[in-house]
């Protein structure tokens, strides 16, 4: 008997990511750079989220052409983002072959009102989240990894920390409720009633948790890393730094090391006094331009 | 109780020290040179053998594991473990610690979407077939002297033992199956038994 694209295997790439760094990259030379400093994945994409921000209008799939040469340039798995709601992207992101889709907020939602039944495809996902329910609706509808939102795009960890905080605390609540409050629980949390029973006896999500959206310094990594983040997305930290290199290196060694100060001090005085990217005061954002509230 | 470290620089450290301690061991995560010290035994789990690669020698890894390797210390590498203990990789420039004599190709039996479970017929461990999964798998492709070969799928070498070393393409740990820690922690009983023998002569 051989299958394919099961639970197990779907879930079972995350948990080999796990204590590493994925992230963004615009061209097969930045997948190269990526991979060379210890990436355990890369994102490919036309526009890291900072430019997606920037330019505004439509923000789509990202061309085939690109996300092939950036298969062909790298050994590590290779993710590539749609639209919320558009299955008819991830088909064809499946057809050739990436290793995880995300169904990302960072680009304009498709479909207003529902998310893409992943269980009918053989390629796993990765959702956003910014807390527990949210989180469990993704993996009811077949998410094989979980990411926290953040606000891509900022180079403002807020957010991140934010979900974060939620579904950890989410989780211990639930691990300590007794169990006729359960049912009562899956209700208010909008999630159903088995996978709340199943963190509430596991202690942790079914799935394997990330950290995205914000991360710009190796020390943002290791705050996230001890928030209970399994993991981290790093968008446009890397390559809207000045010395994308670098930053590379220094994020994996303080996510590697994230509970050694003096490692993680080591690697942000490897930056000198390179700039990280500039960021934003989300605060200050109008509501039409946040991105994490998109899709629930 | 044999006391096993996994290397967790990365990877899914989490499911190894699960499997081990259902097993009978004591399971640490080892990430510094000091935490080496004291193991009867180290695996390396699943994950990038790139990233990993790097961080071994950034963080001064390498050589003190190739050398407790080298005098008896049993090693177990799964999946990505295996490419890094492997003799080198096809078609690559890839670094490895070059403790067992094979060759691997990365990412052999296809990208994510072949990722399979598979029932594996494992002759040393009895008639009963091994769940094994299989994520972005590698295979083993060439065999030295010395290297038993356990198992193979559709001709192709995913099981592979020389002395002290184990590897295996698949993943035991994702999988709740026993029989491969178990055999793993038996390879370590010996390997103690050994070098207690040995501290007894002299």
């Amino acid at each position: 008997m051989e299958q394919t694209g099961t639970v197990t295997v779907k879930r079972g790439l995350a948990q080999m990511l796990k204590g590493g760094v994925i992230m963004d990259v615009v061209t097969p030379e930045h997948a190269t750079i990526a991979q060379e400093a210890g990436a355990v994945a890369v994102m490919a994409l036309e526009r890291i989220p900072a430019d997606i921000r920037a330019a505004g209008g439509v923000a789509r799939m990202s061309s085939l052409e690109l996300i092939q040469s950036i298969m062909d340039a790298v050994t590590i798995p290779v993710m590539a983002k749609v639209r919320i709601g558009h299955f008819a992207e991830a088909q064809v992101l499946q057809s050739i072959g990436v290793d995880y889709i995300d169904e990302s907020e960072v680009l304009t939602p498709a479909d207003d009102k529902y998310h893409i039944d992943k269980h009918a495809f053989t390629t796993p996902f990765v959702c956003g989240a910014r807390d527990l329910g949210e989180a469990l609706r993704r993996i009811a509808e077949g998410a094989a990894m979980i990411r926290s939102k953040g606000e891509a795009g900022s180079g403002n960890i807020v957010e991140a920390v934010r979900h974060m905080r939620a579904i950890g605390d989410a989780v211990r609540d639930l691990h300590a409720a007794p169990k006729e409050e359960l049912v009562t629980r899956a209700r208010d949390l909008g999630a159903p009633f088995e996978l709340v029973a199943e963190v509430a006896r596991a202690g942790r999500l079914p799935v394997v948790l990330f950290c995205a959206g914000g991360v710009s310094t190796p020390a943002d990594a290791a705050l996230m890393m001890q928030l209970g983040a399994e993991g981290i997305f790093v968008g446009s930290g890397i390559f809207k730094s000045k010395d994308p290199k670098k930053f590379a290196k220094a994020i994996v060694d303080a996510t590697t090391h994230y509970e050694d100060a003096k490692i993680v001090a080591e690697a942000c005085k490897s930056l000198g006094t390179s700039e990280a990217m500039p960021g934003l005061d989300v605060r200050n954002l109008p509501e039409s331009q946040l991105l994490a509230p998109r899709g629930s | 109780m044999a006391r096993i470290g996994v290397l967790a620089l990365q990877g899914d450290v989490e499911e190894h020290r699960a499997s081990l301690r259902r097993a009978g061991a004591e399971a640490v995560a080892v990430k510094t040179r000091e935490q080496l010290d004291d193991l009867d035994g180290l695996v390396i789990p699943g994950g990038e053998s790139t990233a990993v690669m790097r961080l071994l020698e950034r963080f001064g890894l390498a050589n003190p594991i190739v050398q407790r390797v080298r005098s008896g210390m049993p090693l177990w590498g799964t999946c990505m473990g295996m490419i890094v203990v492997a003799h080198d990789v096809a078609d690559m420039e890839q670094p490895s610690l070059d403790l067992l004599d094979v060759t691997v190709r990365r990412n052999a039996f296809g990208r994510q979407n072949e990722s399979a479970e598979v029932d594996l017929s494992i002759p040393a461990l009895g008639s009963k077939p091994f769940p094994a999964i299989f994520i972005r798998a590698p295979w083993i492709e060439r065999v030295g002297q010395g290297v038993e070969l356990l198992a193979s799928r559709n001709g192709h070498g995913v099981m592979v033992r020389q002395d002290n070393v184990l590897g295996t393409s698949f993943h035991p740990e994702l999988s709740g199956d026993p029989r491969i820690h178990a055999y793993f922690l038996a390879m370590v009983e010996r390997a103690r038994r050994l070098s207690r023998k040995r501290s007894t002569a002299a």
